[in-house]
């Protein structure tokens, strides 16, 4: 991915070269005909054509920021509540994620998710396993599993 | 500055101080660590982010677009969880009981915990 963008800005300079122009409308000219050309070639390159990447990453970001939303309503309600009903419990979860900051930014994800908080992060027999404490476990933990795998399916949207 | 803007800074730095003080009373009547842990790390962190967006939205009308509030939002955004649940990972360690109504431990005997209560 970054090759392509590097590669991307090379040909809006040399087309800034060709023009003998030097002002930003002739670099965003340059830089279109180049993501014209990238696109047209992108089977040659063996990372997919980079403005779904792009894509994927813009979306992860406006998952975090619902996702954060989301989540503070639910504190409100439990906070609020005048009794204190709810059944807290750590619970174990195995991710399929591999590398250093996938497993990072899941985590984060699942700490700004409502009821969910990462505890500890384990590698048992190559498996990742992280232990999540959860505010309330009894009708949750469905739920969660759920919201989990788009997550999952999010990182590895960025990452393919 | 007009009229609107005002009326929007007014609601973002009202929300922000509302899920502040939501954080505030989570931290007093939630019961353990673990629980107060998720009032503080989430409502802290979009109380913080609304606020400093309405501090933006503020100079910004005014003549004034300051980046570096939009740097500390992203900042925040990104360091609140970690910090999060870095708390929560030092009192597992250090032997902090759960909550009498926890209902499931899965973590229980997986690390070596030291006890600090003797």
């Amino acid at each position: 991915m970054a090759f392509q963008i590097l590669l991307n800005l090379f040909i809006a300079f040399v087309w800034m070269f060709l023009k003998v122009s030097y002002d930003p409308a002739t670099f965003i000219i340059g830089y279109l005909i180049g993501l014209v050309l990238i696109y047209l070639m992108h089977k040659s390159f063996a990372a997919r054509f980079y403005l779904s990447s792009i894509w994927a990453v813009i979306y992860l970001i406006l998952l975090f920021l619902k996702e954060l939303i989301v989540a503070n309503f639910s504190v409100l309600k439990i906070v609020l509540k005048p009794n204190m009903d709810f059944q807290p419990g750590i619970f174990a979860y195995k991710t399929i994620l591999e590398k250093d900051w996938e497993i990072t930014l899941l985590s984060n994800l699942i700490t700004l998710t409502p009821g969910t908080l990462v505890v500890d992060v384990h590698e048992e027999n190559n498996e990742k396993i992280l232990y999540i404490h959860a505010i309330h476990v009894p009708d949750v933990d469905d739920a969660i599993e759920g919201i989990k795998s788009s997550f999952e399916k999010a990182i590895l949207e960025v990452s393919r | 500055m007009t009229e609107t803007v005002k009326i929007i800074v007014v609601v973002f730095l009202l929300i922000g101080a509302f899920f502040s003080l939501v954080a505030a009373l989570g931290v007093v009547r939630l019961p353990d660590v673990y629980t107060r842990n998720h009032a503080a790390s989430k409502s802290a962190t979009l109380g913080v982010m609304v606020i400093l967006i309405g501090t933006f939205i503020y100079f910004y009308a005014a003549g004034h677009s300051n980046t570096r509030l939009l740097l500390a939002l992203v900042f925040i955004f990104l360091t609140s969880p970690v910090g999060g649940h870095l708390i929560n990972r030092a009192a597992y360690y250090s032997g902090v009981k759960l909550w009498d109504k926890s209902i499931r431990d899965d973590l229980k005997g997986k690390v070596k915990i030291r006890n600090f209560e003797k």
